[in-house]
């Protein structure tokens, strides 16, 4: 975390240890810019004579408006967009960063408040929400010594104890691959070595950690996954999306709500800035542990170097972009509709939820095979005519994929894919319907002594 | 045209020591297209450059015939290069169209003044006529007295709104139907990036058109819409085409500045 400390004064020549009003001004400015504050004033909001430690809104905050500026954001979140009911089981996914440190924090909160209205309440007829944290273990992909991974992994256990959470699932990434098979861990290496591209392997390996947070949640009987993505990271994600052409499902993954999975998805940090929730690690001393964190080569990396000039800039920029995405029509999936769903909001929120929003873009149902993108009007075609003629389920499976995914995760070199697919979790490849392509077996089986490419039968 | 140089499934002859064009397999490659990587000859380059542009007309249905159009040329090597493909396939494809030069004079002194002059021989190089307008004789003022009142930042908007309605002023004075600009698949990339990085909701919708102001007076379109800037350039130093390159004094301080490096840097990547 950048700390706002003394900047230079601008080369007026007066060195570190002028302290002109213009210096002062240029440090702040700096400070603020870093969303801290390293020179006193008084605090914006409650005005007590505490000092100002943090800018948001641009306003100077004491600790605790800061604190509370934060908490009011995710708290709005969860509630106006229902993101839990009472009856919930919450599985919050724990990366150890900031953010997710903090929207455990601020779960963990909310669950206490309600549990001790619960205690006071005459009637406790409605239950209060559980809490679960899920850590995904990666690594099995880095190169850092066992002693050092196993400890990283014992602070990530603390934190989540710390904060009085009962049930804490560390699940290694390559059990996603293991359901059919004892070495997963083999067939997870072999499929990511298979991507040449640098950021198709990240985004893979992104897609696969949703998938393994899918699968505690199923096996568990989570409800519900909360995710940390804060503001900056949606910022990145809406850049990253854009220059890899993945315009059309960018909307679906800049909302509150996700429930084209099988366990829906919540982001209630979505307006919450990554330095603001570092700021907050620090004020509170929120241990984190980001030991195990890779470094990242691809063009997410260019972007997030690229984000972090623009904020230089203007400390507005993610905001702005956020908000520029969130005009893009969503998908119907991109909220909770099913009946009876909203019983347990106060009346007058529930309208907002029932009423039929013509804004939303319209849904085939098709979703990639391997991120989860809504297929647009191509893609769609493009699955359609190969149904018609596939012969064999590897084409199925490649028409399910998305264009983005067909250019950076596939291997390059066509014959490759049979291999490629048959690595993947059954979870995955058992989504495409292939018995359209059952007729198709006799090929397979004399598919090496045919001579044509061109089958007339 | 060649034929050859069109049909690119011959299989060139094994030669010791020389990279053969992978289009007509008969000449040496001079270049590698930086859209496709493919290692081709000036002649092939030449081809696909032209034929790409083309398609895009024909496919957008940006022209029909006897259309008077005006081509928005700052001497730059955009316009310059638009200036020449469009003639060249105006004259091939029989597009039947009537063609003018149009240059807007801003009045940044070293700078426009010097571009102008490459347009002046333009006109002459590619018997095109030329109008010139002027923000002075338009508004009463030229960019050097903007910038001395309004400073560095922000002056390449006011710069852009003021060049697009003396574009339209230019175009009605040559009773033109349509106005071609030279903007490539980078401007239309920065353009995108800059309408998300602003918020500009309205504009990041119809910033990809290739054509815009239909609903107006004398729509505009882009032929260079998926054309790369590098290849444009490539295009322009192979033909020694005449241009000026040289950079808008104001414009390192543009915000335009922040995405085009980081497009360059994609591009290093992918």
């Amino acid at each position: 975390m950048a700390a706002g400390s003394a900047a230079s004064c601008g080369g007026t020549g007066c060195g570190s240890h002028c302290s002109s009003s213009s210096s002062t001004a240029a440090e702040d400015a700096t400070a603020e810019s870093l969303g801290r504050l390293s020179v006193s004033r008084e605090c914006g909001k409650c005005g007590g004579g505490v000092g100002a430690v943090a800018v948001a809104g641009g306003v100077g905050l004491c600790g605790e408006c800061f604190r509370a500026h934060l908490f009011g954001k995710f708290k709005l979140a969860v509630t106006s967009n229902a993101m839990v009911r009472p009856t919930d089981s919450v599985l919050l996914a724990f990366s150890g960063g900031p953010a997710s440190r903090v929207a455990l924090q601020f779960i963990h909160e909310m669950r206490s408040k309600a549990i001790e209205s619960w205690d006071a309440s005459n009637s406790q007829a409605l239950p209060v929400f559980g809490v679960a944290v899920a850590f995904v273990d990666e690594s099995v992909l880095c190169s850092k010594p066992k002693q050092e991974i196993d400890m990283a992994i014992e602070d990530i256990k603390s934190i989540g104890f710390s904060v009085g959470i009962k049930a804490m699932h560390i699940t290694p990434l390559e059990d996603v691959f293991s359901m059919a098979s004892k070495d997963g861990e083999g067939r997870l290496r072999e499929a990511v070595d298979m991507i040449d591209d640098d950021t198709g392997r990240e985004d893979f390996l992104q897609c696969l950690r949703m998938l393994a947070l899918q699968k505690i949640a199923l096996e568990n009987g989570y409800t519900k996954i909360m995710l940390g993505s804060c503001a900056s990271a949606i910022a990145c994600h809406v850049l990253s999306a854009t220059v890899k052409g993945q315009g059309y499902s960018l909307p679906a993954d800049v909302q509150y709500v996700d429930t084209r999975w099988e366990i829906p998805v919540v982001i209630p940090l979505r307006d919450c800035l990554a330095r603001e929730l570092s700021l907050l690690c620090e004020l509170d001393s929120l241990k984190t542990q980001q030991h195990l964190d890779r470094p990242s080569n691809g063009i997410n990396s260019l972007v997030a170097s690229f984000v972090e000039r623009l904020r230089e800039e203007n400390p507005s920029r993610e905001h702005t972009i956020v908000r520029t995405a969130q005009k893009l029509k969503p998908f119907s999936f991109n909220k909770f509709s099913a009946d009876g769903y909203h019983d347990f909001l106060p009346s007058r929120l529930r309208p907002k939820f029932q009423n039929v929003d013509n804004d939303e873009s319209t849904f085939s149902g098709i979703l990639c095979l391997i991120c989860g993108s809504p297929f647009n009007e191509s893609e769609l075609r493009n699955l359609e005519s190969t149904k018609h003629k596939a012969q064999k389920k590897t084409d199925l499976y490649t028409a399910h994929c998305c264009q983005s995914c067909c250019f950076q995760i596939l291997p390059s070199g066509g014959n490759l894919y049979e291999h490629f697919f048959s690595l993947l979790p059954e979870f995955w490849t058992g989504r495409v319907d292939t018995v359209s392509v059952s007729h198709s077996l006799p090929r397979d089986q004399i598919e090496e002594y045919l001579l044509e490419d061109n089958d007339d039968s | 045209m060649d034929s050859a140089a069109i049909d690119g499934a011959r299989q060139p002859p094994a030669r010791m020591g020389s990279r053969l064009c992978t289009r007509c397999g008969e000449r040496k490659a001079a270049l590698k297209r930086p859209k496709t990587l493919e290692q081709i000859c000036r002649e092939c380059f030449y081809v696909v450059f032209e034929d790409e542009i083309h398609r895009t007309i024909v496919d957008n249905n940006l022209f029909n015939s006897g259309d008077r159009v005006a081509i928005g040329a700052s001497g730059g090597k955009d316009s310059t290069v638009l200036a020449y493909v469009l003639s060249e396939l105006n004259r091939r494809h029989k597009y039947g169209l009537d063609l003018f030069l149009l240059s807007v004079d801003e009045g940044i002194t070293g700078y426009r003044d010097d571009s102008l002059e490459t347009v002046k021989r333009n006109e002459i190089q590619y018997g095109l006529p030329l109008k010139i307008v002027s923000y002075k004789d338009l508004y009463g003022w030229t960019m050097d007295d903007i910038v001395k009142a309004i400073g560095l930042k922000n002056n390449c908007t006011f710069c852009g709104v003021f060049r697009r309605q003396a574009l339209d002023r230019g175009a009605a004075l040559l009773k033109v139907d349509k106005i071609v600009t030279g903007h490539n698949a980078d401007d239309i990339a920065e353009t995108v990036l800059l309408n998300i990085l602003r918020g500009d909701i309205a504009r990041l919708s119809r910033c990809t058109f290739i054509t815009t102001g239909e609903d107006g007076p004398i729509p505009r379109c882009k032929p260079f819409k998926y054309t790369y800037e590098k290849e444009i350039v490539m295009y322009a130093y192979f033909k020694k085409l005449d241009y000026f390159s040289t950079e808008c004094i104001y414009s390192p301080n543009a915000y335009r500045g922040f995405a085009r490096e980081f497009i360059k840097d994609l591009e290093r990547m992918r």
